[in-house]
């Protein structure tokens, strides 16, 4: 190891918000944009092209993508591990979904409000953000930590799965919201409407991990990695170690929400299934096999792990759930740092295994 | 008089105290009273776990700036006695005081924390992941906020302030090394460093050079020596030489009370203390 030669330096760049990683992750995200954009663009005959189900296809790895960035905030930084981040994605989700539907038929009772785009955006950040509040303040404050917080989490988004389900609720029982047509007065079903969804898709990603980094190179975040590593040692020097997890928590949440609000009208439905613990489990082994407490590995991983499921729930489809389990164990046990880690080491840097 | 109506009557009496204003009107954040003495003053304190009295009585009084050893055999209450200071565990009974002020029964970690009591913990506890400078920014006294920490910039200042604290723990070299790689020595003074950045007024030191070597441990007795007298500094150890090394005056506690206090030859020349704690093997080093 070189690291005994060496006065091991740390990467000073983690307190820098324009590090290499993050530079190198924006460009990438941009010029993969703007290429699959040009590409979209040529003439359907061109070998190049890309099809415009390709481009929804891409477009929905981005809402996913926003997702693994909101638990690695969390999960990477904070080491709340949470198994029940897909009720803020679906709760955003359903929210856009009611919006949707009211543009083709007026919604009963205080649906009706979600008409009104401005009100169902704040919605959207709201729904989670309010669950996030109350759920993290309770458990926070109580002290809840490692497996009994993940547990719970589990336990909410399983409630929240059987409550959607029944049709008094209003969101469409098990069938869920469906049938749009609509988004601020223009078809969904247009060309134009599946590349904007996609650039707002793209564009919430960046803004969302300029928000992380910003976060985490902070002294707030220094604080949660301290939190993350020595809980007790942080509240005895001072800090309100529930208030640091309860705002990251809410500001995770929340990005989970717009995540299931460009998620939504890109997949033409939103239902009670989304609720399920097996989709929040999912992105957990997202964010593993890409990396955590990195931002850039939570995004490699979804990608990775949402074109392998793409490919081969295609190909083998009763194997996909075999492959992801194997995926999860094969990361667990050779890969811990995940992809960016693998990627770190060749580049020798020391942050891997530090 | 039935215990709980009793028990409603002190809590009321105690509520109502003419002597000060009621706990509510009183500012949380002022500062410490030391006009009447003592900095920390635990009176009748004691706890006990699932039948097991870990303190009994405890009377324990610091002055401002003083600089006090506590030694006791394995069990003798002296990281129970620290918990309760810093609001990890509450007393079943008894007061704890801090200045004439704080009552710090009814304040939690951070709150105590931030009033001005800093706390070592027996295992280093130091945050791996950051490097040195960042554990010492971490523990600077500020604004600890949620907003205020997210915005938060290490200005001149602090830096200074850093800068002292690694001149005086002795780890300017180290300050860009990820906290984890320090040696056990290092990750120690690291701690009290941290500590300084909290400029604390009371310091509550568990067993600082368990497991340090010779040269160490004279600077780690070197360090808390040039501690007392800027801040009140309670020392837990175990190690008897180190003790007569920095001590003044010594505490030695026994199943969870005060047994003997005094300096360290009169302490030692007590018969009770030589039964149950020197003698039979003495723990000189």
């Amino acid at each position: 190891m070189t690291a005994s030669d060496h006065p091991q330096a740390i990467d000073r760049s983690r307190q820098l918000f324009l590090s290499r990683s993050t530079l190198l992750t924006s460009g990438m995200l941009i010029v993969g944009m703007v290429g699959v954009l040009v590409l979209n663009a040529l003439p359907a005959a061109s070998p190049l092209h890309v099809s415009s189900a390709t481009v929804a296809l891409l477009g929905k790895y981005f809402t996913y993508m926003l997702l693994a960035l909101a638990v690695d905030l969390i999960w990477g930084y904070l080491g709340i591990l949470s198994l029940g981040h897909g009720a803020f994605f679906a709760l955003g989700g359903y929210a856009m979904g009611l919006y949707l539907n009211a543009q083709t038929s007026p919604l009963p009772g205080w649906q009706a409000v979600m008409s009104w785009f401005p009100v169902a955006a704040l919605a959207i950040v709201l729904a989670p953000g309010l669950l996030a509040l109350v759920f993290g303040w309770l458990a926070f404050r109580s002290r809840v930590t490692g497996v009994y917080f993940s547990i719970i989490t589990q336990a909410l988004t399983f409630a929240l799965m059987l409550v959607f389900n029944r049709n008094e609720m209003g969101m469409g029982g098990s069938t869920g919201l469906t049938r749009f047509y609509e988004l601020l007065g223009f078809r969904l079903a247009s060309e134009g409407m599946t590349v904007a969804l996609f650039i707002a898709s793209g564009v919430a990603v960046l803004l969302a991990f300029w928000l992380c980094r910003a976060i985490v190179v902070s002294r707030l975040g220094r604080v949660s990695m301290a939190t993350r590593d020595a809980e007790a040692r942080v509240r005895f020097i001072g800090y309100r170690v529930d208030h640091v997890k309860l705002a990251l928590f809410v500001v995770s949440a929340m990005i989970a929400g717009i995540a299931g609000a460009l998620y939504v009208p890109q997949v033409g439905i939103i239902n009670p299934s989304t609720f399920a613990p097996l989709f929040s489990i999912e992105i957990v082994v997202w964010v593993a096999l890409g990396g955590r407490a990195t931002l850039y590995g939570a995004l490699l991983g979804a990608l990775v792990v949402n074109y392998l499921k793409t490919v081969l729930t295609g190909a083998m489809p009763d194997a996909w759930l075999f492959i992801l389990g194997g995926l999860f164990v094969l990361v667990t046990m050779a890969l811990p740092q995940g992809i960016a880690g693998l990627l770190a080491r060749r580049r020798g840097r020391q942050e891997a295994s530090a | 008089m039935n215990p709980i109506a009793s028990g409603r009557l002190e809590r009321l009496r105690e509520f109502a105290r003419p002597d000060r204003v009621f706990d509510f009107m009183a500012p949380a954040q002022s500062p410490v009273d030391v006009r009447h003495g003592p900095i920390l003053y635990l009176e009748d304190v004691s706890v006990s776990f699932d039948g097991f009295q870990a303190i009994h009585r405890l009377n324990l009084t610091i002055d401002d700036g003083e600089l006090r050893c506590i030694i006791g055999p394995n069990g003798a209450g002296k990281t129970t006695m620290m918990d309760i200071i810093t609001g990890k565990t509450r007393p079943d009974s008894g007061q704890v005081w801090f200045g004439s002020r704080h009552n710090l029964l009814t304040l939690d970690e951070p709150q105590i924390a931030n009033l001005g009591i800093g706390r070592k913990f027996q295992k280093p506890t130091v945050f791996e992941a950051l490097d040195v400078t960042e554990n010492l920014e971490l523990a600077m006294a500020g604004d600890r906020r949620i907003w205020k920490t997210l915005l938060a910039r290490l200005d001149h200042e602090g830096q200074a302030r850093i800068d002292e604290v690694l001149e005086t723990t002795g780890l300017t070299a180290q300050r860009h090394r990820p906290a984890g790689v320090l040696s056990h020595g290092q990750k120690q003074w690291l701690e009290i460093g941290m500590l300084l950045m909290q400029r604390p007024r009371l310091l509550l030191v568990d067993e600082p050079v368990a497991g340090m070597t010779e040269p160490e441990m004279h600077r780690t007795a070197d360090l808390l020596t040039r501690l007392a007298g800027q801040q009140s500094v309670v020392v837990v150890e175990h190690d008897m030489g180190f003790v007569r090394s920095i001590a003044r005056r010594v505490t030695v506690l026994h199943q969870g009370s005060v047994l003997a206090e005094g300096s360290m030859d009169e302490v030692a020349g007590d018969p009770r203390v030589i039964e149950v704690y020197l003698g039979g093997d003495e723990e000189t080093a």
